[in-house]
């Protein structure tokens, strides 16, 4: 290829961007006169919700329009900001619940209420800005018509823009004006876009207070669920070796023992009570085993999450196909994480799911770790009700990530797990 | 015949006792995995000395101990041998807070050994006491300063400490490589220090071990 033709190629693919960002860009302009002109009403419902008689009743239309008005407008902006810039806004409100005095009270001290009705009111003001641009481009729409409206009316006198038309001269005079008027516009409006745009998600998101309150929250919560898995999983692990390797050994020395007392009266006796305790040995061994791969699977330790995972899927009665595109080793509690929600899951489908073939396939990108569990079965899994599920979750929580099953019934199954992850 | 009554919710270990038991000269009356059927077998068929396992169904604590206290409270002196996968100190002071003997605390591995446990069993079934060299140990770790048994000399806790393991004075004479007179001597200096009243030997002998067991850091 060579450099003229890969300049055409760059200019196209600019020239593809540009009309990719201009129709963004009209979109939001539009979009945002929208909610600007719904802004008009909602406010001008705010007011009128102020005269109703008596205080108590004066409060609770105040709530009812913050609430069922300016909330739901709020929503149309964030998805809006969400759609013009590419990043999620969340909306935290205090809950609303208990009496409905306590609910009033919770809309109108949550700080998210006031921030809410400052951006109502600049948001209108910066809508009307926009009108203005969008007179300011109708004019010069108008002025550039001129000559050809001159021509059709037969040369009766417009006005436009403060300047009036009254001869052909002056009507194509009008065009560069027109042309101006409209270049203008189309700058000073891009502006205010941009201005609507920041001016909402700065103010329609959570404070740094409250987005702090939420995290720690989040915190709290996640950090609980995660005693409680621990101390769980070694109470499970304590049950396994006492029911299982020890009552084994116990049962060996008690073989062990009688064997002792009969190898002089009677060896042959004493013989089966031998190949007996060594039986016992290898089921106590085969229990210890399985015992140390429910703590941490050796060859996890010693392989990887690749490796693992293969031999996860190579011993499941389902045929599994893997594909992990990961070339580092991940810290060992992440890899225990999805290691376990893995085998969680493929013993799920082998059990209840009837599928012929699954898939697990793991990706990272963008900072992001991506887990997918797929399989061809039954569907109808459900996260609420299977404690697995709850658990895998619960594991996910910890590392601020989280599950999304789908499982229609009738399938297919799919489970995603996505976890932030910065080497 | 001794008549013995298992308590153990695993298989495995309820067929291994069983058969163990039958084989050296014992009549297990009843084999059962339970707390409530431990109580109505101990109602029903009296035996004469009972093997529970510390742990049982549902919640796999400590029922088997607090089925054995409760069946010593219903019947005093109900001789009680609890087998454990590990043992505690408090649980054998709750074990022997009746102060009336017959009480034996074991490691489950213990049964391997199987002339001892044999012995250790028909120990308790006759109102003995048979304390794990495992809690044994657990006393001995802790340094006891303000106890009674801080007056006790070495060799007098070496004495008390096989006597709580539940040995008779030969026994322990044998292990120590001292007469069994020297023993009785240790053994009644030992009652002094720790201000038993006079009774019969083999009552002191287990009051002696309850102190033993109460020592505190």
């Amino acid at each position: 290829m060579n450099a003229g033709s890969r300049q055409t190629q760059s200019r196209r693919v600019q020239a593809q961007r540009l009309m990719r960002l201009t129709g963004r860009f009209t979109v939001v302009l539009l979009t945002g006169a929208g909610t600007a002109a719904l802004a008009w009403v909602v406010l001008l419902a705010l007011i009128l919700a102020v005269f109703p008689a008596s205080i108590f009743t004066l409060g609770l239309a105040i709530v009812a329009v913050l609430v069922w008005l300016v909330r739901p407008l709020a929503r149309l902006e964030r998805c809006r900001v969400r759609w013009a810039t590419g990043t999620a806004t969340t909306e935290s409100y205090a809950p609303l619940t208990g009496p409905l005095s306590a609910r009033v009270r919770a809309v109108l001290t949550d700080p998210a209420t006031w921030r809410d009705l400052a951006w109502l009111v600049l948001h209108m003001l910066v809508g009307v800005l926009g009108f203005l641009c969008l007179t300011l481009m109708a004019a010069g729409i108008l002025n550039l018509l001129q000559p050809l409206l001159y021509a059709v009316t037969s040369g009766h006198t417009h006005v436009t823009f403060g300047f009036q038309v009254t001869s052909m001269a002056r009507a194509l005079i009008s065009v560069p004006l027109g042309a101006a008027l409209i270049i203008a516009g189309w700058w000073a409006s891009r502006g205010v876009a941009a201005a609507s745009v920041r001016l909402s998600a700065w103010l329609l998101a959570p404070s740094r207070e409250a987005e702090l309150e939420a995290r720690v929250a989040q915190l709290t919560e996640t950090r609980t669920e995660t005693v409680d898995a621990r101390a769980a999983e070694l109470r499970r692990i304590e049950r396994d070796l006492h029911d299982g390797t020890q009552a084994r050994l116990v049962s060996l020395a008690i073989s062990l023992g009688m064997a002792e007392e009969e190898i002089d009266r009677d060896p042959e006796a004493a013989r089966r009570l031998i190949e007996e305790a060594r039986a016992t040995t290898g089921s106590a061994l085969a229990e210890l085993r399985s015992v140390v791969r429910g703590i941490y699977p050796p060859v996890l330790s010693e392989r990887g999450l690749p490796a693992a995972i293969e031999a996860l899927a190579l011993s499941c009665a389902v045929p599994v196909d893997v594909d992990i595109a990961l070339t580092e080793r991940l810290p060992a509690p992440l890899e225990s994480a999805l290691y376990f929600m893995v085998a969680e899951t493929l013993t799920n489908i082998t059990r209840h799911s009837g599928a012929t073939r699954a898939a697990v396939c793991l990706s990272r990108d963008d900072g992001l770790l991506r887990l997918v569990v797929r399989d061809d079965g039954r569907g109808g899994a459900d996260p609420t009700r299977g404690s697995g599920l709850r658990g895998i979750e619960r594991r996910l929580a910890a590392f601020d990530g989280h599950l999304s099953v789908t499982s229609p019934p009738g399938g297919p199954t799919e489970l995603v797990a996505v976890l932030p992850f910065t080497s | 015949m001794t008549r013995v009554v298992i308590v153990e919710d695993l298989l495995l270990l309820r067929d291994g006792l069983t058969r163990l038991f039958a084989a050296n000269g014992f009549e297990v009356v009843a084999a059962v995995d339970s707390a409530p059927a431990f109580l109505e077998a101990v109602d029903e068929l009296e035996p004469d000395v009972a093997i529970v396992d510390v742990r049982l169904p549902p919640t796999f604590s400590d029922e088997g101990l607090r089925a054995a206290i409760e069946a010593r409270s219903r019947r005093p002196g109900l001789p009680v041998l609890i087998l454990s996968q590990y043992v505690e100190q408090l649980y054998a002071r709750e074990l022997l807070s009746d102060g009336a003997g017959g009480v034996g605390y074991l490691l489950k591995e213990r049964v391997g050994d199987l002339r001892e446990f044999v012995e250790a069993v028909q120990r308790v079934a006759d109102g003995g006491t048979a304390m794990d060299p495992e809690v044994i140990a657990q006393i001995l770790s802790r340094r006891s300063q303000d106890t009674p048994l801080a007056e006790l000399t070495p060799r007098e806790r070496e004495v008390l400490a096989l006597m709580a393991e539940g040995r008779t004075n030969a026994a322990i004479g044998r292990h120590l490589f001292i007469t069994e007179k020297a023993v009785s001597k240790h053994i009644a200096s030992v009652f002094a220090k720790l201000g038993l009243p006079p009774s019969d030997d083999d009552h002191r002998r287990v009051l002696a071990v309850l102190a033993y067991l109460n020592a505190r850091v």
